[in-house]
């Protein structure tokens, strides 16, 4: 696959890809359908631009290649050309933000971190660092391979449109006028709150996302400490070689198998470099899972929402019913101001008793209608939300699965190497 | 403990084997110390009794290092552990302290005992066997403290008058030799030390890695093996960090350590050949101003020309066999922190080997179940 094409190291990190995207194309039923299918895309560059932003002030920013090429006609024998256009992360966001609005009953795949978290010493927190780009340049292509083989969003026309179409892509998502169909925070926060029967699913599926994160966090941060700490020991060992070597100078027996020896221990500090670099795209892969805690919770927050409005309407219907029934009847059954002022103030006209009450149960209608469609609505969310979270932890299962076995190989590989790097030393002291 | 040494002989020559042990803390009105037992077996005809046991003080030791000098100055005589220790945070009486002093006067009293010369001197037997108001007694015969004190300043003096004028190229060499050599070995206890310190950061901070694996597999169903099966993979690997940290300090550190006090002691014999030989050249030099009393300086002067050669002739041979040993210890020692250090790899490996093959099992087990309809 394009881990090849590449040419680069082979590392421990495209055998995760190829099991990934393998894992992809075997784990839903409509794949055939898939974008992910019929057209490779890939992430295959990053360079660094400078421009200028909506405020006419200059600023540097990366800007990352992506290339499409459809798998097709390569069956045949003949190679598809190679489309490509540039895109910054402030559109794979855009993106981003269009689909979960547009969806919000799917748990729309994270983008990589937006700036370097979780760092340990050697690596640095700058969004310009070359490593860090090219992290990043990894994650986004792992985010669109994600959307790609997602049976419902790689259906959409804008994600389509953000791989093939250049210019005017920007113009095109703010038609649709997605931002207006997004809730405020505020009235999401609120439901959370005050919502009264939502479903016991949705309920412990927060509580998950939440565990998961909290958890996460707290490993990647371990995970950087040791890092560092491992840092450390290889590195001092590579003193010895300097001082080895030196010391060999002025002996004549033990000179020979003082040098090879210091030899050995530069080898052995040096390798920790390439080690810790591999890590590092293992904690990308918790990464993800750890924003994906987030797209978790906004599918909960939207079930929260959709069943407190329910709610609401419902309440709302209620209260106009009995509201009708008090003023058909004359009697009040509840303590309403306006019962009482009315009592002090002397009561309407039977005309305008009328009037209102042929109001209300207009109204009464218009809500049922409401409630009956709020109604349909909530149980497709929660049926089609379901079904993409039953997807999703059959995914996250099979990659957190692959993710901890690639760790200890890994580690396999570190004592191989660690092996390897002793017994060349011992052979050396042992000729001293 | 024994098999750490190196026995010229061979161990079947061996006729003396000592161990120190079991210190025990004395409190008196004047001052806190600790005593340490002293066990000597011996099929030495010289020693009265086959088996001895005493309790020696540091200052014992101290006093016979001190008289060991005196009787041998050219003489390479083993490090003692030092007074005081500045740069840890070791207090005095810590138990690793006392650990550490206590296996460094084991070292001390047999590589003593493994000396040709050494072996046999006087002091170091009643050191072995007298009872402590014997020993004390004894003590006090030796030559006073005014006048040792008179011997290091001559000391001082001869080497300020710079007593390397007529130094024979052998001993020029070792200078140089033990110049380097000094500066290499302070270096690798001080690396030795800072690996230390990073390995046991390390094993801090893995201590607490695991068992958030095992925290997250309680929210898990699916993966929740695998997270435990990493979780114990982690405390198996830390337990094995452990181990190699003990394996530093029970070896590389002490005899890293050793060298580092041992070459402060061959500059000082060194100094010691020089000073030797500057009595003679100053006397010599003394010579040729004066004719008349030529007949007395020239029995003097014998007299000298024969401590030197003495000296010179004792160091050379205590300075091949320093170097062999040298040899033999560094070797060794160094061998060992890679055997430590393939021993923690290799049950690192084993255990994420199985850990491994456990984890394909359950997915041959999981794609057979996929495969069901």
């Amino acid at each position: 696959m394009w881990c090849g094409r590449r040419g680069d190291k082979v590392s421990s990190l495209c055998l995760v890809w190829l099991v990934l995207h393998e894992s992809l194309f075997s784990s839903s039923e409509k794949m055939e359908d898939c974008l992910a299918k019929k057209m490779e895309i890939t992430v295959s560059e990053a360079e660094k631009r400078t421009g200028r932003n909506a405020m006419n002030i200059q600023e540097t920013y990366t800007a990352y290649l992506i290339e499409t090429r459809a798998v097709e006609s390569q069956i045949e024998g003949q190679c598809a050309p190679v489309e490509s256009l540039w895109r910054r992360y402030s559109e794979f966001e855009l993106l981003r933000n269009y689909l979960s609005v547009t969806y919000p009953h799917i748990v729309v795949p994270p983008l990589p971190e937006k700036r370097a978290d979780f760092v340990w010493h050697k690596l640095s927190a700058d969004n310009m660092d070359p490593d860090f780009v090219e992290r990043r340049r990894i994650g986004l292509e792992n985010f669109l391979l994600r959307v790609a083989s997602h049976p419902v969003l790689c259906q959409d026309k804008i994600f389509y449109a953000f791989l093939m179409q250049e210019g005017g892509w920007k113009e095109m998502v703010n038609e649709t006028g997605f931002q207006l169909k997004a809730d405020s925070r505020l009235k999401a926060l609120n439901a959370t709150f005050r919502v009264k029967n939502p479903d016991k699913r949705f309920t412990e599926l927060k509580h998950y996302s939440d565990e998961l994160q909290s958890v996460i966090s707290h490993l990647l941060r371990v995970r950087a400490r040791v890092a560092d700490r491992l840092y450390g020991v290889y590195k001092v060992h590579g003193n010895y070689g300097r001082v080895f070597s030196e010391w060999s100078a002025i002996e004549k027996e033990m000179g020979d198998g003082l040098q090879s020896a210091g030899h050995h221990m530069d080898v052995y500090a040096a390798s920790i470099d390439d080690i810790l670099e591999e890590e590092e795209h293992y904690a990308d892969q918790l990464k993800e899972y750890l924003f994906y805690a987030e797209a978790l919770r906004a599918v909960c927050r939207k079930h929260e929402l959709m069943q407190y409005d329910l709610e609401m309407a419902a309440q709302d219907l209620t209260s106009k019913k009995q509201q009708c029934e008090e003023l058909a009847t004359g009697t009040v059954r509840t303590f309403s101001l306006k019962g009482m002022t009315s009592k002090l103030f002397g009561q309407e006209t039977p005309e305008q008793r009328e009037a209102k009450i042929k109001v209300l149960e207009e109204q009464i209608r218009e809500g049922e209608e409401q409630l009956k469609s709020k109604n349909l609505e909530g149980r497709d969310f929660v049926k089609s939300a379901w079904a993409d979270i039953e997807r999703f932890k059959e995914q996250k299962n099979h990659d957190l699965k692959e993710a901890l076995i690639s760790y200890a190989v890994m580690q396999i590989s570190m004592c191989k190497k660690g092996i390897q790097v002793w017994t060349n030393a011992k052979e050396c002291f042992s000729k001293m | 403990m024994i098999n750490q040494y190196k026995f010229e002989d061979g161990p079947e020559l061996r006729d003396l084997f000592i161990t120190v042990d079991d210190p025990e803390s004395h409190i008196t009105a004047i001052e806190t110390f600790i005593t340490y037992r002293v066990v000597t077996k011996t099929t030495r005809g010289e020693f009265d009794s086959s088996e001895y046991e005493v309790r020696r003080r540091y200052q014992d030791f101290l006093w016979l290092k001190s008289r060991l000098e005196e009787a041998h100055p050219t003489l390479i005589i083993p490090p003692l552990p030092e007074k005081f220790i500045m740069k840890g945070m070791v207090e005095r009486f810590s138990d690793e302290f006392i650990e550490t002093r206590r296996k460094a006067l084991h070292k001390f009293l047999n590589r003593i005992a493994d000396h040709p010369t050494l072996t046999f001197n006087e002091d170091f037997k009643i050191f072995l066997t007298a009872q402590a108001w014997e020993l004390s007694s004894h003590k006090k015969q030796g030559p006073g403290l005014l006048s040792r004190m008179g011997q290091t300043v001559r000391a001082v003096a001869s080497s300020v008058r710079g007593a390397v004028k007529n130094r024979p190229e052998m001993f020029t060499e070792m200078n140089n030799y033990m110049e380097t050599f000094s500066q290499k070995i302070n270096l690798l206890d001080k690396i030795a030390h800072r690996i230390y310190k990073e390995e046991r950061d390390y094993f801090n901070e893995m201590k607490e890695y695991g068992p958030i694996h095992t925290l997250w597999s309680a929210s898990e169903e699916d993966i929740a093996d695998s997270l435990k099966g990493i979780a114990s993979c982690i405390d198996r690997c830390c337990r094995a960090t452990e181990k190699r940290m003990a394996g530093l300090s029970e070896h590389l550190l002490p005899i890293l350590h050793e060298y580092v006090l041992y070459s402060e002691i061959l500059m000082g014999v060194l100094k010691r050949r020089d000073q030797i030989q500057g009595e003679l050249d100053s006397k010599v030099d003394a010579l040729a101003s004066k004719k008349t009393e030529k007949d007395q300086f020239s029995e003097e002067i014998g007299k000298l020309e024969d401590k030197v050669e003495r000296a010179n002739n004792a160091l050379k041979a205590d300075w091949d066999r320093w170097k062999q040993n040298m040899q033999w210890d560094m070797r060794s020692t160094f061998i060992n922190v890679a055997e430590n250090n393939l021993r923690y790899y290799e049950e690192c490996l084993a255990t994420w080997e199985s850990f491994l093959t456990s984890q394909t099992v359950d997915l041959h087990v999981d794609e057979d179940s996929e495969d069901r309809p």
